[in-house]
């Protein structure tokens, strides 16, 4: 504190005691940020960058941009990720990896994201969902590609 | 202007003549039936104010508050209520029985009799007499014997800890509460609250009358008032992060739940004599010359301005306890002490002169 004359004191403290007093004003009358949350599930949004659970996009060909390389898989702490791919052979007779099935463990997923900092293609990202309890842990376990997708083709 | 003495002596000259009581058999019922509308009251008044500080400290911290129990939570506090009722009463080992069970029911009595104090409406006054803010200071201060007891009987550190910080603080603000009462006796020249409310009603309220010295005043009241009552930035007494709960800490059941009574009603009291002694208590608001709006204002009851007016200063309360962070004992002390302690004896002054040269309205 530095030095204040008695009077000057009382001045200054009245001074910073109102300011408290209108800040405390100002937020009883703006729109409270409580969320209702059994009520409000069907209008309720999270923010943006909520990690609810990983998914893998996909577009509306039934595309998506993952080609196998496993990386996520190595980066996971947890081993929460096991990517399965296979090689094939391309028309023009040159060999290329592709992704056949990218499975997720939500139950030992920790949300930290290196996964999809890892990614180099971007083909993974978590979305907003929460509502993420199950009976059975078998069922956190999840397939990320769809039935018959395949890596979008670059352009 | 409704005048409340035409009920009381209908229901005296009943009780008398249709019912054939004797002078002192109809007293008595008169004080029963007073005694169990002033409980009930108190009840009343300590559900709304617990519902209304839940409510209000929510608002100030950006959240919404009780909402579950009933319609907006409007049954949330009954329930505590009865949560309360249902809970034991632990009776410990090691600590002195009759001085525990006591102290709370000093607490409860003195806020109920301070409580009685406050004048309703015109003619509704229980308590009233020709030293009636001197009754009210002397009773109110029986409220600090009982927190005294409470944290000596509990043998325990902490609690005991809490009842010191409570007592040094009550003692020392219950100089500041007299002397800006004393300063506005000086204005009103009379100790009696039927009279200081009735001469407000005839002269308009004191806080206008008074002007500079009344606001000043007011201002004091309102903080030596919440230090009063143990609350807000001066609840250091409870001091939940350092002391547990303070001098209630050994406390369950009701016996717990008269400190919570008394804590809010203690609140309402404090909030009642604001409005007592600076905004007029009963009285309407008149404005000179506007005949019209005098007489509508006049026309509403004036217990709903008693209660109203209380419940703004009530609201103020709760405005600078949610707004202001806790303050430590010797800041409150020197708070007390260098500051509010000179200016209300030079306030003092400044009114005794203003009175003097009859520079009031």
């Amino acid at each position: 504190m530095e030095d204040k004359t008695y009077i000057g004191g009382i001045a200054s403290g009245i001074k910073s005691l109102a300011t408290g007093l209108k800040t405390t004003m100002r937020e009883f009358f703006t729109p409270k940020i409580t969320e209702q949350y059994p009520e409000n599930r069907q209008t309720n949004q999270m923010f943006e960058r909520f990690r609810g659970s990983l998914t893998m996009p996909h577009n509306e060909a039934n595309e998506h941009k993952c080609i196998g390389c496993g990386l996520c898989q190595m980066a996971c702490p947890n081993g929460s990720i096991k990517v399965s791919s296979e090689m094939y052979e391309t028309e023009d007779g040159k060999k290329k990896k592709r992704l056949v099935k990218y499975e997720y463990d939500l139950g030992s997923c920790m949300f930290c994201q290196l996964c999809t900092n890892a990614c180099p293609h971007g083909a993974i990202a978590f979305d907003q969902s929460y509502e993420n309890a199950v009976f059975n842990r078998a069922k956190l376990v999840k397939q990320l590609n769809r039935e018959g997708s395949k890596v979008a083709e670059k352009k | 202007m409704f005048n409340f003495t035409t009920i009381t002596n209908w229901l005296h000259s009943f009780l008398t003549t249709t019912c054939g009581f004797a002078e002192w058999g109809a007293i008595l019922t008169e004080s029963v039936l007073v005694a169990l509308v002033i409980i009930t009251l108190y009840a009343v008044f300590a559900i709304a104010l617990i519902y209304m500080e839940r409510k209000v400290c929510a608002f100030f911290q950006c959240r919404l508050g009780p909402m579950r129990v009933g319609k907006w939570g409007l049954l949330q506090v009954f329930s505590d209520v009865f949560k309360m009722l249902t809970k034991e009463i632990i009776s410990m080992r090691q600590t002195d029985q009759f001085l525990h069970n006591l102290a709370p029911f000093l607490v409860v009595m003195a806020s109920m009799i301070t409580f009685a104090c406050l004048p309703w409406n015109q003619g509704a006054h229980i308590i009233d007499f020709n030293v009636g803010v001197f009754f009210f200071l002397a009773i109110s201060s029986i409220g600090v014997v009982g927190i005294l007891l409470a944290g000596w009987s509990s043998n325990n550190k902490f609690s005991l800890i809490g009842a010191m910080r409570s007592g040094a603080q009550i003692i020392s603000y219950e100089l500041s509460i007299g002397l800006t009462m004393l300063a506005m006796i000086c204005l009103t020249g009379t100790m009696s609250f039927s009279e200081i409310c009735n001469d407000q009603y005839v002269n308009g309220w004191n806080i206008v009358r008074g002007h500079v010295p009344a606001v000043i005043a007011f201002i004091i009241y309102l903080v030596a008032g919440n230090a009063e009552c143990n609350r807000g930035p001066f609840d250091l007494p409870e001091c939940e992060s350092e002391l547990t709960a303070g001098y209630h800490t050994e406390y369950s059941g009701m016996h717990f739940g008269y400190y919570y009574l008394a804590e809010y009603l203690n609140l309402f009291i404090c909030a009642g004599m604001a409005s007592t002694i600076f905004l007029g208590g009963w009285a309407p608001l008149q404005i000179a010359g506007l005949d019209g709006f005098n007489a509508v204002m006049a026309f509403i009851p004036g217990a709903v301005w008693f209660v109203g007016k209380a419940f703004f200063v009530v609201f103020l309360l709760m405005w600078l306890r949610w707004t202001f962070p806790r303050l430590r004992i010797d800041q409150i002390l020197s708070l007390e002490w260098k500051y509010l302690i000179p200016f209300t004896m030079v306030n003092l002054v400044l009114m005794a002169l203003c009175v003097a040269m009859g520079w009031t309205f």
